[in-house]
């Protein structure tokens, strides 16, 4: 059994606020906002998915999408 | 003696009513002179499986009986003026999310703490604009036992009918005297049950878009049909909505759904009304003395006459206007300060013909003393 | 099922502010019924007046937005009328221990089946602002302009005073605590209170200067610490989080049924 690894950061665009919480709060910085105030994932590689942006998130705007990796 | 012949108070006429009716869910807070509903609804409503509980305080109350109408249950509350008043925020809720429930008010005198042991029928207007807000209701009311069971029943039609609360106004003297009742067979009143949706698990459901008929089909709590109830203005699913036609079409709606119906809400009695040229109008236990009057003057010769109303809201203005029409004079008999009499006089063709029969003072009025009112208006002094 | 089935997607976003706890709060209830697998048509969510309340809108189950207050009134109701059904009541402070502080030590004292939560953040937000039972002595609000002279409960010791048979309290930075926590008190039988310190950045935050959002976070971080811990016996003024009390006892409905049962032998 591989690690879980991250197939991609989904973004529900319209619902984020910009309040920058998953921003400020990731362990990795692998998350900004745009010049919308709207998450994305600037450095998607570093992302280790541990989803504290998804679980904190007040606006249900972003969510882990994984899968399985090889070893 | 048979069974189903009591002698009892009109508080257990009316747990009497609401059981025949099909009651399952009370809650209630004890108050002068409802206290015996809650009492024996505690005692009652365990032995058919139903439940009562007795709540922190008459909001509660009233919030508990509307949570238990939208699981699929008949409910009701009893209280008094102080507790009416409280239960004010909570029936306005009821009238605007629609929930069939019944309140019952055994009124004492106000305002306030008041005269809780002694008669009153000071909550009339209380009845009718006691929640904020336009709005319609339904109240009715009962000057006998018999009645009072009849009443009782009725309500709970109209509640399921209408999908509305109802309010039953009986007074201390009609809770608390006791009095001959026959209890009806099973069957022998109609009974209107829970009108539930058609419309199938998966498919839209619409708790608030009313059928041609103009009733509105419900889904129990826990049921497959997951909606929204607000006492905000809400759309057709249930959903908040400040759309100014949807807040003018609701508002249009809960009004007209009762004073639309007004002849099918209308309970009334008439005595001796053909010829009358004196019309007495009362309701409740003051009804009682006007009838003892009009006995005793018909058989002396006198032309008089008694309209009994059952339902003083939404005030009957037709049946009110024609019967008075060829009145010389026509007389309220009531326990307040004209609450029902300003509702006549607003009807009838010639306000100034409408004279007013009262007391104030926590006693019970008397035939004489509507007798007396009655030789003033006469002009044969007192 | 995945979260976003627990919702009503068409009303979303919702119209809690930009960094609402709030909305964390419903984040870690919808994960809760997730993981416990709850069909949607078993649970009826309760609410009352103000921010927090709106939940109910948000989410796809029986929804009954109710009056000011009377939340638990309603869900009382609701629950003893079919003791089947799973009563969810998210309340905000005011809502749960000002108007309704009546019905919450009640709903406690009965021990009737109901999770209540109670989405704490020290303020009246819909009204703009004012002051509320858990704002505290010394806070400003826009009806303490000279700061607020009213002391506050402390809910987890009110609901454990009052006889809740769960008492938790979390925040809206431990999301992991709080989902976990919020399970256990879906599964508990008998009265559960969670309180969720949960930031309000636009009243709250900015009459008291308590930062942006993320700020409060790390509020919620800094001065927050397990129950027991050793920060605690060190920092008294450390808020203990996790849950105080977790205990069998009798629940409403069920002594009803027992009730019925003697009324119906008595026929």
């Amino acid at each position: 059994m591989g690690k879980l690894k991250l197939k991609e950061h989904v973004i529900t665009r319209e619902w984020c606020k910009g309040c920058g919480i998953c921003v400020h709060f990731c362990p990795k910085q692998v998350l900004e906002l745009d010049d919308q105030d709207k998450v994305f994932a600037a450095r998607r590689e570093d992302c280790i998915c541990c989803e504290l942006c998804e679980l904190r998130c007040p606006d249900l705007a972003i969510e882990i999408e994984t899968e399985q990796g090889s070893e | 003696m048979k069974e189903n012949i009591k002698f009892i108070q009109g508080n257990e006429a009316c747990v009497e009513g609401a059981l025949y009716a099909g009651l399952e869910f009370f809650a209630g807070y004890p108050i002068t002179p409802s206290t015996e509903i809650a009492e024996l609804m505690s005692y009652r409503l365990p032995q058919k499986g139903c439940r009562f509980i007795q709540m922190e305080d008459e909001i509660a109350s009233m919030s508990a009986i509307i949570g238990a109408s939208l699981t699929g249950h008949k409910v009701m509350t009893a209280t008094s003026g102080p507790g009416f008043s409280l239960m004010q925020e909570a029936l306005g809720y009821a009238v605007m999310a629609e929930i069939p429930c019944v309140i019952v008010n055994v009124q004492r005198g106000g305002p306030s703490t008041g005269i809780p042991t002694h008669v009153s029928q000071g909550d009339v207007n209380q009845a009718r604009w006691g929640t904020h807000g336009d709005h319609a209701i339904v109240t009715l009311t009962a000057s006998n036992h018999q009645d009072v069971f009849a009443m009782t029943v009725e309500g709970f039609n109209i509640a399921e009918t209408y999908r509305t609360p109802v309010i039953l106004l009986f007074d201390e003297v009609i809770g608390h005297m006791r009095e001959r009742l026959v209890v009806p067979e099973e069957g022998e009143i109609p009974l209107v049950e829970r009108l539930r949706t058609s419309v199938s698990e998966g498919v839209d459901y619409h708790p608030y878009l009313p059928r041609e008929d103009g009733r509105l089909p419900m889904s129990d709590f826990g049921g497959v049909h997951r909606y929204n109830v607000t006492g905000l203005f809400h759309d057709m699913w249930g959903f908040p909505s400040d759309n100014p036609q949807v807040v003018h079409d609701l508002l249009r709606h809960l009004v007209d759904k009762i004073n639309n119906n007004v002849n099918q809400i209308t309970n009334f009695k008439s005595y001796y009304l053909d010829d009358a040229e004196s019309v007495l109008i009362s309701y409740g236990s003051s009804a009682r003395s006007a009838l003892h009057v009009v006995e005793l003057l018909r058989p002396r010769g006198e032309r008089i006459g008694l309209l009994e109303l059952q339902t003083l809201w939404p005030f009957p203005d037709q049946l009110v206007r024609r019967t008075c029409e060829h009145a010389k004079h026509v007389i309220v008999v009531e326990m307040n300060m004209g609450q029902i009499l300003q509702e006549v006089r607003r009807v009838v063709d010639q306000p100034r013909k409408v004279f007013l029969a009262n007391r104030i003072d926590g006693v019970f009025i008397t035939p004489r003393d509507i007798r007396n009112i009655m030789r003033l208006v006469q002009g044969k002094g007192v | 099922m995945a979260i976003k089935d627990y919702i009503r997607e068409r009303f979303f976003p919702h119209i809690w502010c930009p960094g609402c706890g709030h909305g964390t709060v419903m984040n870690s209830l919808l994960r809760a019924l997730e993981s416990l697998g709850m069909s949607r048509n078993e649970i009826v969510m309760v609410s009352g007046i103000g921010c927090s309340s709106r939940i109910s809108g948000y989410v796809d189950f029986h929804t009954l937005h109710t009056i000011h207050g009377r939340a638990l009134a309603f869900a009382t109701g609701v629950k003893l009328s079919r003791p089947e059904l799973n009563l969810i009541v998210p309340m905000g402070d005011g809502d749960a221990l000002a108007i309704g502080g009546n019905h919450f030590i009640h709903a406690a004292r009965r021990n009737i089946d109901i999770t209540a939560i109670v989405m704490n953040n020290r303020i009246y937000g819909m009204t703009g602002g004012q002051f509320s039972p858990l704002s505290g002595y010394g806070t400003m609000a826009t009806t303490a302009p000279y700061s607020n002279i009213d002391h506050a409960f402390d809910t987890v010791e009110l609901a454990i005073a009052a006889g809740a048979t769960f008492v938790a309290r979390s925040t809206s930075y431990h999301v992991k605590q709080l989902s976990k926590i919020l399970r256990d008190a879906i599964l508990h039988e008998g009265f559960s209170v969670v309180e969720v310190l949960s930031q309000c950045p636009t009243y709250f935050g900015r009459k008291n200067r308590a930062g942006s959002a993320v700020d409060m976070m790390e509020q919620y971080k800094n001065d927050t610490t397990p129950i027991g811990s050793k920060a605690k016996k060190e920092n008294p003024d450390l808020i203990e989080r996790g849950i105080f009390v977790q205990k069998e006892m009798p629940e409403y409905c069920r002594e009803y049924d027992k009730i019925i049962e003697k009324a119906m032998k008595g026929n």
